[in-house]
C-alpha cells in the first residue's frame, strides 16, 4: 500500500515535469470570486485557449482579500506566469522590490501606447510600463431621479448649482448625501473629487506622491470646499458606523438623495429595490472652471512576475486581454468599462454615461488609497473621517497628516 | 529466582549511562515534544520579532528570495515615542486593564447570588455562563448591533423617546429626532468604553464560574462558627468567605489581566480600531501596522509587539513568582 502510494506520487511528479516540458503551462492567478467577474475571466480564458491550443492554461482564482495577502508570498516563493493586481502606488512595492518585469515591448508591439493612452501614466513607474489593464469603472454622483423630479431639480453642473440644489432638498426634509465611512475609503472618494475639481489632476498626483504638504493652501482650499459641502449640503447622521452597503438604506428609503460612489454600487441599489428609472448618474460638478476635468477610474490589470517560468506565453496573454474584442466581451459580462479606446461598450445607461465621462477626462486618478502609499493612505483616510465628524478640527488634522507625510516618504 | 539475581548483578556491574540517570532523563524525554513546539512557535518567534524591530521592512523578498529589510537600529522605537496613535493605544490598554477588573467583583456577586438551592438553579447558572461559551467574535457582533443607532436596541429605544415618526418626500416612513441618536461605536470618547462593556459580559461569566467552584469548597464549619460569633452580611463575606476564595480570586485576576491585554478580537469586529484610531489597543495597532491592508511595516509592527511583550512580561513574571511562592509554602 505504502509502496503503491510512493510510486503514484513519483508518477505524478514525473508527469508534471514532462507536462511543463511539452505542453507549455501558463499559470494565471486571478483575484475575484464574485460570480460576474469570475465568469468574465473564465470566458476570456476559454477564448484564449481556443486561439492557442498548444498552451495549457492553469488558473488559480482567489478571493480579493486573500489575494492581497497571498501575492506577497507567491511572487517570491511560487510565482505564476501572470497575476492580476492594481496599478498606481499599489504596484510600487512589487516594482521596487524587482518582483514584476517591465512589459514595454508588449505595449510597443500591439499599439497599446495609442489605444490605452489614457492609462499609460498610471501603469508606469521609473520610466517603464509594468502591466496591461483589462477593465476600469467610473466614479461620480449617483442620485435619486424621482426625488430630483419631485423637487424639479436639474443635474447640477457647477458647485453653486449643487449647493442650491442641496438647499432645496434640505427645505423638503431630504438629506442631500448618504455615505458610510466605517471602512474609511468612501470618504477618500469625496475628498478626491473635491480635490480634483478644486485643484486638478496634477495636484492630486503631487499630493499622493508626497510632493506637496497637506497644509499647502491648495489642499486647505479643498478642505474649505469640503466644509462648505458638509455645512450647506450635509451627509447622513451616523455615517461613521455604516459600511458603504449600509449607507444604501437611507438612499433607497428616499431619506438621502445623492451618493458619491463607484459604478460597482449600481448592483447594490438594484438589490435594495430601486429600478433604473429611480436612479441616475451625474459627473461631480465643476468647482473651478479653469481646472481641466479629471476623474477617478480605478483599473484592474495583469502583471508578469520576475520569476515567471513562461514569459513568452504570459506576454501573449497580456496582449490578448487588451484586445478590443476581448475587452468588449469581458466588460459586458462584468458591467464595467473597457480601457481600449477601440472597444465597444454595453447598452447599460450607467456604462454609457461613464464611458462618455472618462473619454472626456484629461487625467484618470486611481483613488486616494491606491495612489498614496499604504501608511499615508491609512492616516489620510482616518483624517478624512475625523474631519467629516468634526470639520472644526481641520487644521489640526492637516498638520498631523503633514507629520505622517514627513515620515512616510 | 537465580536468573533474576544474575540479571541484577549484571546491571549493577556494568550500568549504562541511561540506566544510571533514568530518573533525571525520563522527564526530559516526555517534555521534548512540547519543548520543540514551544521553541518553534513561541520562543524563536519572540527573538525573531525582537530582531525584526530593528529593521525597516515591508515584508517582501526580491526575486531571488533575499529579504528587502533595511537595518535602522532603534529608529522604530524613537518613532513610537512620537506617534500619537501609539499613545492612544497604550492609554486604551490601561483603560481595558482597569475597567476589566470589574469582572472580578461582579463575577463574585453573581456567584454568591447563584450559590443557593432553588428549583431550576442549574438552568439559571447555565444562562449566566452562556456568554462565555459563545465566541468573542459573536459577542462583538451582537454588541455592535445592540449599539447600532439605526436598527439596534440603543437606536430603537432612543427613537421611541426622542424622535417622532413622519413620512419623507417619497411617502416612506422615517424619523425626525430632537437630539441625534448616540452613535457609541463612532464616538471618540465612548467607543472604547462601549467595547469594554461588551468584553465584560463574557469575562464576568468566566469569573462567576471560577467563584462558583470556589464557593463549593468554602468550609461549612467555619461559616457556622462565624455565625455563632455573630458575623453576618458584609463582615461575613469579607472576613470569612473571601479569604477562603483566595485561590479562585488569584486565577480570576490572572485570566482577567490576560483577557484585557489580548482584547484584539472584539476591537477587530466592532470598530477596527476606529473612529480614526481612537479605539486601538497595542495588539490591534500592531496588526494594523504590520499585516493589515494598509500596513506592511513589519519592523515598526515588531517594535509595538516588543513593547506589548514587555508589559505582559511584568504581569507574567509576577504571576509566576506568586505561584512559585505558593508552591514553596504548600510543601
Amino acid at each position: 500500500m505504502f509502496l503503491n502510494l510512493k510510486t503514484a506520487v513519483a508518477a505524478i511528479a514525473l508527469s508534471a515535469v514532462a507536462g511543463t516540458a511539452f505542453a507549455r503551462d501558463l499559470v494565471i492567478n486571478f483575484d475575484d470570486l464574485n460570480p460576474g467577474p469570475k465568469k468574465g475571466f473564465e470566458d476570456a480564458v476559454e477564448k484564449f485557449k481556443a486561439e492557442n491550443p498548444d498552451i495549457n492554461v492553469i488558473v488559480n482564482i482567489n478571493d480579493r482579500e486573500a489575494h492581497k495577502t497571498a501575492i506577497r508570498n507567491f511572487l517570491t516563493a511560487d510565482a505564476p506566469d501572470v497575476t492580476s493586481w492594481y496599478p498606481g502606488n499599489r504596484m510600487a512595492p512589487f516594482v521596487d522590490a524587482g518582483l514584476f518585469q517591465p512589459v514595454d515591448d508588449v505595449w510597443e508591439e500591439n499599439g497599446f501606447n495609442e489605444d490605452l493612452a489614457a492609462i499609460k501614466a498610471t501603469m508606469s513607474r521609473d520610466g517603464k510600463i509594468w502591466g496591461v489593464p483589462y477593465s476600469y469603472y467610473q466614479w461620480g454622483i449617483y442620485y435619486r431621479k424621482d426625488i430630483f423630479d419631485l423637487l424639479e431639480l436639474e443635474e447640477p453642473q457647477t458647485w453653486d448649482e449643487l449647493l442650491a440644489a442641496c438647499g432645496k432638498m434640505k427645505e423638503n426634509g431630504v438629506t442631500p448625501f448618504t455615505i458610510g465611512t466605517k471602512f474609511l475609503w468612501t470618504a477618500a472618494g469625496v475628498f478626491d473629487y473635491i480635490n480634483l475639481r478644486t485643484n486638478g489632476y496634477d495636484v492630486h498626483n503631487a499630493l499622493t506622491a508626497g510632493e506637496i504638504k497637506y497644509t499647502d493652501p491648495r489642499i486647505v482650499a479643498t478642505f474649505e470646499n469640503w466644509e462648505t459641502l458638509i455645512n450647506e449640503c450635509g451627509f447622513v447622521d451616523n455615517h461613521a458606523s455604516m459600511s458603504w452597503q449600509d449607507a444604501i438604506a437611507p438612499f433607497a428609503n428616499g431619506d438621502a438623495a445623492m451618493y458619491v460612489m463607484g459604478n460597482f454600487s449600481v448592483d447594490g441599489y438594484k438589490n435594495a429595490g430601486l429600478t433604473e428609472d429611480q436612479i441616475d448618474f451625474m459627473p461631480f460638478p465643476t468647482i473651478n472652471a479653469d481646472v481641466p476635468p479629471a476623474e477617478e477610474a480605478p483599473a484592474d490589470a495583469f502583471f508578469i512576475p520576475t520569476n515567471a517560468k513562461n514569459v513568452e506565453d504570459a506576454k501573449k496573454w497580456l496582449a490578448f486581454v487588451a484586445r478590443p474584442d476581448v475587452q468588449t466581451e469581458w466588460n459586458k459580462t462584468i458591467g464595467q468599462l473597457p480601457i481600449n479606446s477601440k472597444a465597444d461598450i454595453s447598452d447599460d445607461k450607467f456604462i454609457q454615461e461613464g464611458f462618455a465621462l472618462l473619454n472626456g477626462a484629461t487625467g484618470l486618478a486611481q483613488f486616494y488609497d491606491r495612489d498614496a502609499p499604504a501608511a499615508m493612505a491609512k492616516a489620510g483616510m482616518e483624517g478624512f473621517q475625523e474631519f467629516m465628524l468634526d470639520p472644526s478640527k481641520k487644521m489640526d488634522i492637516l498638520q498631523r497628516l503633514d507629520e505622517v507625510q514627513a515620515e512616510v516618504y | 529466582m537465580a536468573d533474576a539475581v544474575v540479571t541484577d548483578t549484571r546491571t549493577r556491574t556494568e550500568p549504562g549511562f541511561f540506566r544510571r540517570n533514568k530518573l533525571a532523563i525520563a522527564p526530559w524525554i516526555f517534555l521534548i515534544p512540547a519543548l520543540i513546539f514551544f521553541a518553534i512557535y513561541v520562543v524563536i518567534p519572540i527573538f525573531e520579532s525582537l530582531w525584526l524591530s530593528l529593521y525597516q521592512w515591508n515584508g517582501l523578498y526580491d526575486a531571488e528570495g533575499n529579504s528587502t529589510a533595511v537595518w535602522v537600529g532603534f529608529e522604530n522605537y524613537a518613532r513610537l515615542w512620537g506617534d500619537p496613535n501609539f499613545w492612544t493605544s497604550l492609554r486604551n490598554n490601561i483603560a481595558w486593564l482597569v475597567l476589566y477588573m470589574l469582572a472580578v467583583p461582579a463575577g463574585l456577586f453573581i456567584a454568591l447570588f447563584l450559590n443557593q438551592t432553588v428549583t431550576g438553579m442549574r438552568f439559571y447558572k447555565s444562562m449566566f455562563f452562556f456568554p462565555f461559551v459563545i465566541s468573542q467574535v459573536v459577542v462583538g457582533l451582537i454588541f455592535g448591533w445592540f449599539y447600532n443607532p439605526d436598527f439596534g436596541v440603543v437606536g430603537t429605544v432612543w427613537k421611541a423617546i426622542f424622535c417622532e415618526e413622519t413620512t419623507n418626500i417619497l411617502g416612506n416612513t422615517t424619523f425626525r429626532c430632537e437630539r441625534p441618536v448616540p452613535d457609541i461605536l463612532s464616538s471618540e470618547q465612548w467607543a472604547t468604553y462601549g467595547i469594554i462593556a461588551a468584553g465584560l459580559w463574557p469575562q464576568i461569566a468566566y469569573c462567576m464560574i471560577l467563584y462558583l467552584t470556589g464557593l463549593n469548597n468554602v468550609a461549612a464549619d467555619q461559616i457556622e462558627a462565624a455565625r455563632l460569633d455573630g458575623a453576618k452580611g458584609w463582615k461575613m463575606l469579607w472576613y470569612v468567605v473571601v479569604p477562603q476564595l483566595k485561590p479562585a480570586t488569584f486565577i480570576a485576576v490572572v485570566v482577567t489581566v490576560i483577557g484585557a491585554l489580548r482584547s484584539f478580537d472584539m476591537i477587530a469586529i466592532m470598530t477596527q480600531g476606529g473612529p480614526f484610531g481612537s479605539t486601538n489597543v497595542l495588539s490591534h495597532y500592531m496588526f494594523e501596522v504590520a499585516i493589515s491592508e494598509y500596513g506592511e511595516r513589519y519592523g515598526y509592527g515588531s517594535s509595538i509587539a516588543t513593547v506589548l511583550f514587555g508589559i505582559m512580561l511584568i504581569f507574567i513574571s509576577y504571576f509566576l513568582w506568586r505561584m512559585y511562592q505558593d508552591e514553596k509554602g504548600g510543601r
